[in-house]
């Protein structure tokens, strides 16, 4: 009924307009505000503007940021979903509930809780206070925003990572057994290799975001610490330089293609074996 | 016989309050092909998995050339198991997966290479060392399968139904060639199947086993023309099982017939089944035989005719290559030698094991 080439165009051409309208279009409109001045005439300028020592260190920052929140991502990730695909039938309900649970709840809400729980006289330091601890400073530190960037990132690491796992068939992992690898050499040389394709879907799916993002570095890092999404976010809202908020967003890109690029050149090679 | 090399010491085994072994006792013998054959769910894999290390047993012992080794971990026994489905790492080309036992031994680079070059021309596979798994045959994985396992020199082969994803043609091929290879290598095999013509065609010995009991251990001829009980005459190819008295010593009387048999020591009068295998018995104009019938179903089966008999109120199987058509009346003669009387099962579980397969 719908095998006509005619048929399937004809089906797939609301998602076609949408994808123009909502993704094809404003991907035109930056290249075309970042790669001009005011007055409309061709310059580097707004991509050169990330030399500028503001511009520089807050990519640099969030470049840290999102690493370190990735690299944590991974070592919580990796050990729950080696739980989650070893208990196949028993608890996994209630884990995968605990980590899912969250996610329908909305990211901003999520991230205004732990500001609550962060704040100087919130939630957490109120409990220290009341047993008798030294309270801390976490809120308007870079420390609160990798929290929440892993907290909120979390998900996407494990389960690439648990669907990777979990299609080992518990034979490959005897074999190993079998043939005289101890139980830490099974791990490096049969299990970790045969999960890459899902460590790196889950670092493409915990990196870039974490590196774009404005909201959590705005609502837990306080005004003073600046992550390039915050200064492409200012240069839109505030100072209505569209011009080098474009042109920052074109260097921004480029980060997130080089890692799309690796991930999928990784994938191929997996296919390919 | 050869030097005792396995002996499972009473090993019991329960999956979920569910018992799957119960109090097995079993002795391997070296340089044998060992077959544990049985319908699934029998205990057969279980069984295997407990010798390769990968089940720990609730009670008893194994005792591996003399030592106990029960709590050992897989990696410290000196067997290998070829996998259903073959598990080959296919992160790793050929080579790599066939090595990878010896790089975890740290053997030197060149004995390697030799190894490798050595397994894949006996498993019939020169030149495929740098193909990656996936892009072999399911016979050529399990080929490398093999080659993986036996170059790490086991005392002891594994092989977990190897050939249970194969289409017929290339089971039977593989058949000849794992005959071949356990008879270059000199090993021990232990195979599990549920195949009845592979464990007939390629052991030195058979286990035939049923909801985690040892039905009867013996060679292949054994099996099949001497069964001890009802189960294994129905499981090991096809048969005519009948209700039947031993009136006394080498008469038995079958569906109110009496025939002479060479059974002795069953006592008289005596409730017991008789066995008596399609191809054993006779079909005769009526008149010349013992049993009278008539042939219900004629099938054209290649070597043989397959004939159903209705005598004696029981459906006879008959293979003969002599054909008698359908409404043919017929009478029924089977030589003495070809009566094989068995104890009837006593318990009704029993019983319905034996029905229920």
């Amino acid at each position: 009924m719908f095998n006509s080439r005619k048929t399937s165009r004809l089906l797939a051409s609301p998602y076609i307009a949408w994808a123009m309208i909502f993704i094809i279009v404003p991907l035109g409109m930056i290249l075309f505000y970042g790669l001009t001045d005011e007055s409309g005439a061709f310059t580097f300028a707004n991509i050169a503007a990330i030399a500028e020592p503001v511009h520089l260190r807050s990519l640099i920052l969030a470049l840290i940021l999102s690493v370190i929140s990735t690299v944590i991502c991974f070592f919580l990730a990796y050990p729950l979903g080696m739980i989650l695909a070893r208990n196949k039938l028993s608890s996994q309900g209630i884990i995968t509930t605990l980590f899912i649970l969250p996610m329908w709840m909305n990211f901003l809400l999520r991230t205004l809780a732990w500001m609550t729980l962060l704040e100087n006289k919130g939630v957490i330091n109120g409990v220290l206070d009341f047993i008798g601890l030294p309270e801390i400073n976490v809120i308007n530190t870079p420390g609160a925003i990798v929290l929440g960037m892993v907290y909120n990132f979390l998900p996407f690491m494990i389960l690439p990572i648990y669907n990777s796992l979990s299609s080992i068939d518990d034979n490959v992992i005897n074999a190993a057994r079998d043939l005289g690898a101890d139980a830490v050499q099974t791990f490096f040389k049969v299990t970790l290799p045969l999960t890459v394709p899902g460590i790196i879907s889950g670092i493409t799916m915990v990196f870039i975001p974490a590196l774009t993002t404005f909201a959590i570095s705005t609502m837990l890092g306080g005004s003073k610490i600046l992550l390039i999404g915050n200064i492409i976010e200012q240069e839109f809202t505030l100072s209505y330089d569209w011009n080098l908020g474009a042109g920052l967003s074109i260097v921004l890109m480029v980060f997130i293609v080089i890692n799309m690029v690796v991930s999928a050149l990784s994938d191929k090679k997996g296919e390919d074996r | 016989m050869s030097k005792e090399l396995i002996r499972l010491e009473n090993i019991s085994k329960s999956f979920d309050g569910e018992l799957i072994l119960d109090d097995l006792n079993l002795t391997i013998h070296e340089n044998e092909f060992v077959t544990l054959l049985g319908p699934s769910g029998c205990g057969k894999t279980t069984t295997l998995r407990i010798i390769g290390g990968f089940e720990t047993p609730d009670k008893g012992r194994v005792i591996f050339d003399g030592q106990d080794i029960t709590a050992l971990a897989p990696n410290k026994r000196q067997l290998n198991t070829v996998f259903q489905k073959y598990a080959l790492f296919t992160h790793m080309d050929i080579a790599e997966n066939i090595a990878f036992g010896l790089k975890i031994k740290n053997k030197p680079q060149e004995y390697i290479e030799d190894k490798i070059h050595y397994a894949l021309k006996l498993v019939n596979l020169e030149g495929y060392e740098h193909r990656m798994p996936e892009s072999l045959s399911g016979g050529q994985q399990q080929r490398v399968a093999i080659a993986r396992a036996i170059v790490n020199e086991p005392k002891v082969l594994l092989l977990d139904e190897p050939l249970g994803a194969l289409d017929l043609k290339l089971r039977q091929d593989m058949q000849y060639e794992l005959i071949r290879l356990k008879n270059e290598l000199g090993i021990t095999f232990i195979y599990v199947t549920h195949d009845q013509e592979e464990a007939l065609t390629m052991s030195d010995h058979i286990v035939v086993m049923n909801q985690g009991y040892i039905q009867q251990e013996g060679s292949p001829e054994d099996i099949y023309n001497e069964p001890e009980n009802a189960f294994v005459a129905d499981f090991i190819g096809d048969s005519n099982i009948i209700h039947a008295t031993m009136v006394r010593d080498e008469l038995v009387n079958i569906l109110d017939t009496d025939f002479i048999c060479v059974d002795k020591d069953f006592g008289e009068n005596k409730p017991v089944d008789v066995v008596i295998r399609p191809e054993d018995v006779e079909l005769v104009p009526r008149g010349q035989g013992t049993l009278p019938g008539t042939v219900s179903h004629v099938i054209f089966k290649g070597v043989h005719y397959e004939m159903e008999v209705q005598a004696g109120g029981f459906e006879w199987l008959v293979h003969s290559t002599r054909m008698f058509d359908a409404g043919t009346e017929v009478d029924i003669k089977v030589d003495p030698f070809n009566i094989q009387v068995m104890n009837r099962p006593e318990s009704e579980d029993e019983e319905a094991m034996v029905i229920d397969v």
